[in-house]
């Protein structure tokens, strides 16, 4: 495709199925809602063990994107994808693929902080109890919960309501449950952009330290959050040449070159925050 | 426009200094105090007294009603009317224990039969198909039903249910109460279930739960309290009804436990039906149990309301 200049040679289309470092292999031609074209030509790996960030302005379809991912959109009427999504090489939209089941090993955190109306404990026993987890509950919510940055605030209240938490911890506690299933892969859709910066920096070292244990891929508008806590970052931009807004994939390669050294002139322009 | 401005500042400024620092000069104070004769504020006081009037007014037949049963049947009530059967004509004591029995049998097993189909179709509707031709007709149906006369109830429920069985019963009462419940308990549900927040079922959803899982850990559990509410609404409707009882369930003098054997295909006693039996009968005992009934079931149907109302308040969120 003209636009879609991929600078980074580590995303070659062959290197997909070849690299085992490659976790999710995304590859969108077009994804429509009903008869609107949404995305088109967004071909992003998602790596082990790494952060990948992807940026954008509004409306340019990043979080639809980052939805594929699990195929979250299945749940939006007239939601259409040409192209494919690879898990471990496998196309997680083939027609023998059961949707939930794609769920469970990719977890999301969502924008805004969604614990269930029930206690702390049960929010992160959800997904336990979702699979039939037979073993110590007890110890995986705490486990769950440490690795969150949250059981020193919580433990003394597991029995109080999940809602009855701050934003932040709100938002720790939804990425506890995510991670108590010990997904491979953790979707996070603009997770700090209800959160005030104290908590969004609670949140960024979280992610960070989650990353060696889980592959992690993020949204996010805040540009610095990206170049502080990616290590790949795709920049997306709205395509309005067709008469409706279609979103794309201008740039993707290593977080450093694409705060530093953009190649594309829209990179360049929305890095320096010439247009937003 | 600018130089305008520069220049009714300029020509400001010869006044004294203190009024100049003044930001408040030329603001009349006296005009912000609340007068009567201005017709604005006239027109907004008389408007609140009338809309208090009328709402003590609304008061007035709720509370005449319980003044007048507490008054004629309140010295009624006594340890024998709740626990003694109906007297004979010329008898005096007496009570009215089996029609409480009777009234909570006969709306507990209607509940029994509305209650399940009610909240799966309501998962049906604002969940499973919500946009579905058969949803949308349920919906509709639902909502004619709501007002339907209870009298056609009992009629729908003697052809289906006395006539195929021979005879008057606590059944046929409970399918007759269930008709009139289910709209109810129906409609609330499903508005209870729409009700949780679109974020909660996406994160059951991201989290890899099945639908059934969902509804079944996330969406029921969170609408209980509102489910409830109607719930308790449709019992406290469907406790007072009197005309699909006459059609079905009748009266009894007996007790529905009749030598340890529950006896639900034999004619029930109900409060509503005593009630109506009893206040027309020439015999001053049996219309001051008449009373005193009414009394009863008012209260029941009261607690029933209080009940959904405190449940509705108590929720999270």
């Amino acid at each position: 495709m003209p636009s879609t200049e991929i600078a980074s040679p580590e995303s070659s289309p062959a290197n997909g199925k070849g690299d085992p470092s490659v976790v999710m292999d995304c590859n969108i031609e077009k994804l429509y809602y009903g008869s609107l074209k949404a995305v088109r030509d967004t071909k992003i790996p998602v790596r082990k063990n790494a952060i990948t960030a992807f940026i954008g302005p509004s409306g340019c379809g990043k979080s639809t994107v980052l939805r594929c991912l699990n195929r979250m959109n299945d749940m939006i009427r007239g939601f259409r994808l040409e192209g494919h999504v690879q898990f471990r090489g496998q196309d997680i939209y083939g027609p023998k693929v059961d949707p939930v089941a794609v769920r469970r090993y990719i977890g999301m955190v969502f924008q805004q902080p969604n614990p269930f109306a029930t206690s702390v404990y049960n929010n992160v026993a959800f997904g336990l109890q979702l699979n039939n987890f037979k073993g110590n509950k007890a110890a995986k919510v705490e486990e769950a919960l440490k690795s969150a940055a949250l059981w020193d605030e919580v433990k003394d209240k597991l029995n109080a309501s999940g809602l009855s938490l701050s934003g932040g911890q709100q938002q720790r506690l939804c990425i506890a449950r995510a991670i108590a299933t010990e997904p491979e892969v953790l979707l996070l859709d603009e997770p700090c952009s209800a959160l005030d910066p104290v908590a969004t920096r609670s949140i960024e070292d979280l992610m960070k330290q989650l990353k060696d244990r889980f592959t992690i891929a993020i949204v996010t508008h805040n540009l610095q959050q990206a170049q502080r806590v990616s290590d790949k970052t795709g920049f997306l931009y709205v395509d309005t040449s067709e008469g409706s807004r279609t979103g794309y994939l201008v740039e993707f390669g290593d977080s450093n070159q694409i705060f530093h050294d953009p190649k594309q002139k829209e990179t360049q322009q929305y890095i320096k925050g010439e247009f937003s | 426009m600018t130089s305008d401005v520069v220049n009714s500042k300029a020509g400001s400024r010869p006044d004294s200094n203190a009024e100049a620092l003044d930001p408040f000069h030329g603001v009349d104070f006296s005009k912000l105090e609340r007068s009567l004769h201005r017709p604005r504020t006239f027109m907004s006081m008389l408007f609140t007294v009338i809309v208090s009037a009328m709402t003590l007014f609304a008061l007035i037949p709720l509370f005449s009603v319980l003044w007048l049963l507490v008054w004629r049947g309140g010295h009624k009530l006594s340890i024998a009317a709740f626990t003694q059967l109906p007297p004979a004509p010329l008898e005096q004591s007496g009570g009215f224990g089996n029609a409480i029995v009777g009234t909570l049998a006969i709306c507990g097993m209607a509940l029994l039969i509305s209650l399940p189909i009610g909240i799966l179709s309501a998962i049906f509707l604002a969940q499973a198909k919500p946009e579905n031709r058969l949803a949308s007709s349920v919906r509709f149906a639902g909502k004619v039903l709501t007002g339907f006369p209870s009298i056609l109830a009992g009629v729908f429920a003697y052809g289906v249910v006395v006539i195929a069985t021979g005879g008057y019963s606590a059944l046929a009462g409970a399918v007759a109460l269930s008709i009139l419940m289910l709209p109810t308990i129906l409609l609330t549900s499903e508005d209870a279930i729409r009700m949780v927040p679109e974020r909660m079922k996406e994160a059951a959803i991201g989290m890899g739960a099945t639908d059934t899982q969902t509804v079944w850990m996330v969406l029921l559990p969170a609408a209980v309290p509102r489910i409830l509410t109607g719930v308790m609404l449709a019992i406290a409707r469907a406790a007072g009804e009197t005309a699909p009882l006459l059609f079905t369930a009748l009266f009894s003098n007996y007790w529905l436990m009749w030598h340890g054997h529950l006896k639900l295909m034999q004619p029930t006693a109900s409060l509503a039906v005593l009630i109506y039996n009893f206040a027309g009968m020439p015999f001053a005992n049996l219309v001051d149990l008449a009373w005193a009934a009414a009394l009863v079931l008012v209260v029941m149907v009261l607690i029933a309301n209080l009940i959904g109302q405190s449940l509705a308040s108590r929720q999270v969120q």
